[in-house]
């Protein structure tokens, strides 16, 4: 990766990212796969850093996956959007960060579309009143959550307790960023660094320590594609993507994936199971995969949270090689048990993937 | 002009996302879907720049429009600022609208896309709902998803997440008069009335083949003819 040139590019494609006060809405994907991660954002946010996030339990859906695979018509993503906006307003918010990038990127879109026909936003307007009785109002500032961790990465740093280096040999951890499509490559300009060289995962890796992994298909899709994954006929599509990731990243000996995608960690886990399972090829080392966190996990890690209170038991790819590269201290007999230290059996074992 | 581009040219992702093509490529060369399938976004965009009616009709009608998968990589990189995937949104949504879709084997996968992710959406206010995502069909989640799904309340209680619970939190219960507001949406905004038409698109199309409704779902939700695909 050519450095210099980069840093060019991140600094035209700069955003504003308000410090405090905002209005958070919740991912359904990452509710559902990775709800330790929205929890560690909150805890982050809220209690290491003393910023006011404020959530409520009347937000629903932005309707992004439904919508991204056709099943409901534009008129009516855009009217659950003003929704979402008009309960921030209500609740005396102007700021609005959401945990999900297909929201983050159809949000961008709403307004967008709303900017070049007003026709349009006067019809959503008129649809919000009728269906829900609640006036219509854009957010002053849309971010997605990982902006605010970028907007963090300085005061997290402070607060770590480790760095994304490997204990043993003193070199930094390997780090390969996947940003979630809907980021920026619609509107280059909505996201810090732009399309091409996203900033957003790589500010974050810099500052907490790692090496950045520069490998030919980086901003390749994983493959999600909505209706490609949802019907299992397809799903062939969804693994080819994520397959054609790993090929490209594999001679990079890559430590460490970090994504900010509610679908790209799971998809980007799950699939080396699939790979490895069927084929006994795998990507890390001595048989083990590697390890695609969540940037909420990849702080609370450097923060020093236990790996199991941020959900990494839940990833199929063993997360134990990386802890023990980071120095990261963790009971093996406590990884599957449930709250007060409830028995809850434990996954049937992979036959290949370690 | 012919009806259909009329009818597309109604849409706003077409109107935002067909400026000048110059059929350079592009958008073909970075689409994930142009590598797996059988599949050419630049000559979709071609044909209905070109307007013409009789292939705009069999796109509507083809496989061919189902291929993509959304990602909008091919946004970035249009030197001439088209979009390809909100032009073949725009013509699912017509398909759609004209029933066209149940005539092609990707295009009735809709009918168990609207019935899943809208009752999803109608029933619980999220698109993915853990409970209604099992291990049994979606094997590559892995045994891990298998343990999940198994004690699930306990492994988001473990989280910090709050599972069917009151008030704020991952996988909260919304509360009803917000799922009536969803509600109210997709009656005003015309997706209760898609979703009647998908339905019974679908029902009458697994009349005609001769199935029961379970086998014709098990049909679509499993069946890929490898003529889709590049290789």
């Amino acid at each position: 990766m050519i450095y210099e040139g980069k840093q060019k590019i991140w600094s035209d494609y700069q955003k504003d990212i308000p410090d405090d006060h905002y209005f958070y809405v919740r991912s359904c994907i990452r509710q559902s796969f990775f709800p330790a991660s929205e929890a560690t954002f909150l805890d982050i946010t809220r209690n290491r850093l003393g910023k006011d996030i404020f959530e409520t339990e009347h937000h629903t859906t932005c309707g992004g996956i439904a919508y991204h695979s056709d099943t409901i018509p534009q008129e009516t993503v855009m009217t659950i959007i003003a929704r979402q906006f008009a309960l921030m307003a209500k609740n005396g918010y102007e700021n609005y960060v959401c945990s999900c990038i297909t929201s983050f990127g159809l949000y961008c879109e709403t307004m967008e579309t709303w900017r070049e026909f007003p026709e349009l936003e006067a019809k959503i307007r008129e649809n919000l009143w009728k269906s829900c009785k609640l006036e219509f109002v854009k957010p002053k500032f849309l971010i997605h959550a990982s902006d605010l961790i970028y907007k963090y990465r300085n005061q997290i740093a402070a607060q770590a307790v480790r760095k994304l280096v490997n204990v043993h040999t003193g070199e930094p951890l390997k780090v390969v960023e996947h940003i979630g499509c809907h980021y920026s490559k619609m509107f280059p300009s909505k996201g810090v660094g732009g399309a091409e060289y996203p900033y957003v995962l790589v500010g974050m890796i810099e500052a907490w320590g790692g090496e950045i992994v520069d490998y030919p298909e980086r901003r390749h899709c994983c493959g999600f594609g909505f209706r490609q994954y949802f019907i299992k006929g397809n799903r062939g599509y969804s693994l080819s993507n994520t397959h054609k990731k790993f090929e490209s990243m594999e001679p990079f000996k890559p430590d460490l994936i970090i994504t900010n995608c509610p679908g790209c960690p799971y998809f980007l886990d799950r699939w080396q199971y699939v790979i490895a399972e069927s084929t006994g090829k795998t990507y890390g080392q001595d048989g083990h995969g590697i390890p695609a966190l969540t940037y909420e996990e990849v702080a609370g890690l450097v923060m020093g949270y236990d790996p199991w209170d941020l959900g990494l038991q839940t990833h199929q790819v063993g997360v134990e090689p990386l802890l023990d590269k980071m120095g990261v201290e963790y009971d093996p007999a406590k990884k599957y048990l449930g709250k007060g230290g409830k028995d809850l059996g434990m996954p049937f074992p992979c036959s290949c993937l370690k | 002009m012919g009806k259909l581009y009329d009818l597309l040219m109604k849409d706003y992702r077409l109107k935002e996302g067909l400026n000048a093509c110059i059929n350079c490529g592009t958008c073909t060369a970075i689409c994930p879907a142009a590598e797996f399938y059988r599949y050419d976004p630049r000559r979709i965009v071609d044909i209905v720049q070109s307007q013409d009616e009789e292939e705009i009709e069999k796109l509507l009608k083809s496989d061919t429009i189902w291929y993509c998968g959304e990602c909008m990589s091919c946004v970035t990189r249009c030197p001439r600022k088209n979009a390809a995937g909100l032009i073949i949104m725009s013509l699912r949504n017509l398909s759609i609208e004209l029933g066209y879709f149940i005539e092609s084997e990707k295009g009735r996968q809709q009918f168990l896309l609207t019935k899943d992710l809208c009752s999803n959406v109608l029933d619980y206010g999220y698109c993915v709902y853990p409970r209604r995502f099992d291990y049994e069909g979606h094997p590559e989640a892995g045994r891990v998803w298998e343990w999940e799904e198994k004690h699930l309340d306990d492994v988001f209680e473990r989280l910090g997440g709050n599972l069917d619970g009151k008030g704020p939190g991952a996988m909260r219960r919304i509360p009803q008069e917000d799922l009536d507001q969803l509600k109210s949406i997709f009656d005003i905004t015309g997706a209760t009335a898609r979703m009647e038409k998908v339905q019974a698109a679908g029902e009458k199309k697994a009349a005609e083949l001769g199935m029961t409704m379970e086998e014709f779902i098990q049909m679509v939700y499993t069946t890929s003819d490898p003529k889709h695909l590049n290789h």
